[in-house]
């Protein structure tokens, strides 16, 4: 008998696809997509449930099909897509409390895939360079996403303490990127000018979205038991990232950076909140090693070609790589002009 | 004119390279490692604006760079003086410059804190002084360079001058013998007047959220021109490496051999420091 796999949140990006991707696979029998809203992709061979994961539907549905591996991408990075900061706790936290409600009933189930992110780590100028995956935060992050992840975290521990039965993977996602991702941080690097905090150049580090795939696709099927960051290597410094895509930038006090996010209207899709605002001011760098070694899963992307995939998709920028080539060599001939003339 | 031909030739291929290397940076295409070391930079630029500072300026003497190993990871303890970590800036040159290599200095966290400071010392290099960064920087084979006395060290009277402070808790020898790199003295002479430090006004400290609110001599009376330090000679002298992987197993978490190899350390550097102070012959010549 063949595997059913539960998927929450697909009607969104990375769930639709992630759906779409494990139905293919022959170990798969079947593939149950759960959400709120309609898809706006095609699930093809995935059976689309709408329900809320609040409902007690859910544990029926679990029972019935006898689910026996459930990977919940129903988290929420971004208010706006929520629908405000309220509702988003409500469907971040009071859903996933409920859908592992749901899980521990269930004798069926027998994996727990959960995506959460580096953001539970924060960001402040006391962190070490890299996080490792048992290192707590210097700072819990107060607000936000991280908070949210914090929680979703915990619940999830508490799940794996009573059930050990349970194979449960925490997946700790760098900041995605891929050709067509959006995201708040993609968003805030295609603005026009990007508005920096002035003095600081914080590192970042990202995950493209088929490695994050990948990484699932890996976690479901093979895996292993406990908390892995998932990035690709090395780093690049949000004006180095910023330069890529040939935008200027201009560094601005962080005080004015906040209320920049609520005066100008281009900015009100970008996250400008606090938290944000300290990851863009001192970075974040994370260790991969248990990544490689205990998941067993190798990223085909670095963070540079990561986020080199994504730039080649964006909009280029002023002063993109073709432009800053074309300029060289404009001086370099003006140079010889200048030095034929002088030897005249 | 052959000769005027040859130098316009070697201009206009420095000018090339010149607009080259602005093409990189302003495309993004560089390269910082994980703790956000820019090479480039800092070879370009921020060791070149030091180097008059520390050869006219200070007229930096060096000593002992051959123990300084070539490569493989070891770990640079050095004194710490003058009120502002110029002793680790000029440390940091001095050893690229007698030894080639790049010294990965362990700064404390107000230093990351700061803007621009805190941008330029990543970018140089440096990272925060915690023992995951330490290990992980010393496994990889990196020079790290740590001033144990910390702000203790850096912030002390002039009255005290030379003579060092508790070495903390011999964190740093934890990691070396964890990792099982040499240790190397470095003992600096002439950070100490840079800056003299005769006072200090603890609620403007208390306000900016900085260990101390240094007054000297000069500062703040003079303002910005009381911000130059003052031209002292300096000399720094490297000892030789003390091995750590000869200790058993286990050794980085025992307190006492911990303790021992810090006081070894700490008194090689107290001896150095008198013996090249003797060897000066005034604080400024």
């Amino acid at each position: 008998m063949g595997r059913v796999v539960l998927v929450t949140g697909v009607s969104r990006d990375l769930g639709g696809r992630f759906a779409r991707c494990i139905a293919k696979d022959p170990a798969i029998e079947r593939v149950i997509g759960l959400d709120v809203v309609p898809p706006r992709i095609d699930l093809a061979g995935v059976r689309f449930v709408r329900a809320d994961i609040h409902h007690p539907v859910i544990a029926k549905l679990i029972d019935d099909n006898q689910v026996e591996t459930v990977v919940h991408l129903g988290a929420i990075a971004t208010p706006i897509s929520a629908g405000g900061r309220t509702s988003m706790k409500e469907i971040n936290v009071i859903a996933t409390m409920q859908l592992l409600g749901a899980c521990q009933q269930a004798r069926s189930v027998q994996r727990l895939v959960v995506k959460s992110s580096a953001r539970i780590y924060g960001s402040s100028p006391h962190d070490p360079a890299l996080f490792v995956e048992n290192m707590s935060p210097r700072r819990m992050p107060r607000s936000g996403f991280g908070k949210d992840a914090v929680e979703i975290e915990g619940y999830v521990r508490g799940f794996a303490r009573r059930r050990p039965d349970v194979r449960v993977t925490t997946l700790r996602y760098a900041n995605l990127v891929g050709p067509q991702t959006e995201t708040l941080l993609t968003r805030y690097l295609e603005l026009p000018i990007v508005p920096t905090v002035l003095g600081f150049d914080p590192r970042l580090q990202f995950c493209h979205v088929d490695d994050a795939l990948g990484a699932l696709h890996h976690s479901t099927l093979a895996g292993a038991h406990g908390t892995f960051n998932v990035a690709g290597d090395h780093v690049l410094t949000l004006v180095q990232a910023v330069r890529r895509l040939g935008r200027p930038h201009i560094g601005v006090p962080p005080f004015v950076l906040s209320s920049l996010g609520s005066l100008v209207p281009q900015l009100r899709q970008v996250d400008l909140s606090a938290e944000q605002i300290s990851f863009l001011t001192y970075g974040r760098g994370l260790d991969t090693s248990a990544m490689r070694q205990t998941l067993g899963f190798e990223p085909r992307f670095t963070t540079p070609e990561a986020f080199d995939d994504f730039a080649n998709g964006s909009r280029p920028g002023a002063m993109n790589p073709q432009r800053a080539a074309e300029l060289e060599r404009q001086m370099a001939d003006l140079i010889a002009k200048v030095r034929t003339y002088a030897r005249r | 004119m052959p000769d005027g031909e040859g130098d316009v030739d070697a201009w206009e291929g420095r000018l090339a390279e010149l607009l080259a290397f602005l093409r990189h940076r302003i495309t993004g295409d560089y390269e910082v490692d994980e703790f956000g070391f820019d090479v480039e930079l800092t070879e370009r630029f921020l060791l070149r604006a030091l180097r008059p500072l520390a050869e006219s300026w200070f007229r930096i003497e060096v000593f002992g760079a051959d123990n300084i190993p070539s490569v493989g990871g070891a770990l640079v303890v050095s004194n710490h003086s003058g009120t502002v970590p110029l002793d680790g800036l000029m440390t940091g040159l001095v050893v690229h410059d007698h030894a080639d290599r790049f010294l990965r200095m362990l700064a404390a966290d107000l230093v990351f804190r700061l803007p621009f400071i805190g941008e330029l010392a990543r970018k140089g290099g440096a990272t925060l002084a915690n023992s995951e960064d330490a290990e992980r920087m010393l496994s990889a084979g990196e020079l790290v360079g740590v001033w144990p006395e910390g702000y203790k060290g850096i912030g002390k009277p002039f009255a005290q001058r030379y003579q060092l402070e508790r070495f903390g808790r011999g964190g740093f020898v934890s990691a070396a013998l964890r990792t099982g790199v040499p240790i190397v003295s470095c003992s600096v002479v002439g950070a100490e007047e840079i800056y003299p430090l005769v006072g200090n006004i603890p609620t403007l400290a208390r306000l900016l959220d900085v260990p101390y609110f240094p007054v000297t001599p000069l500062f703040p009376w003079l303002g910005v021109l009381g911000m130059v330090p003052l031209p002292s000679k300096w000399l720094i002298e490297f000892g030789e490496p003390l091995r750590t992987d000869s200790y058993p197993e286990g050794a980085a978490d025992d307190p006492m051999v911990v303790l021992d190899v810090t006081n070894q350390v700490r008194e090689t550097i107290q001896k150095t420091l008198h013996s090249l102070l003797l060897q000066r012959k005034s604080a400024f010549s």
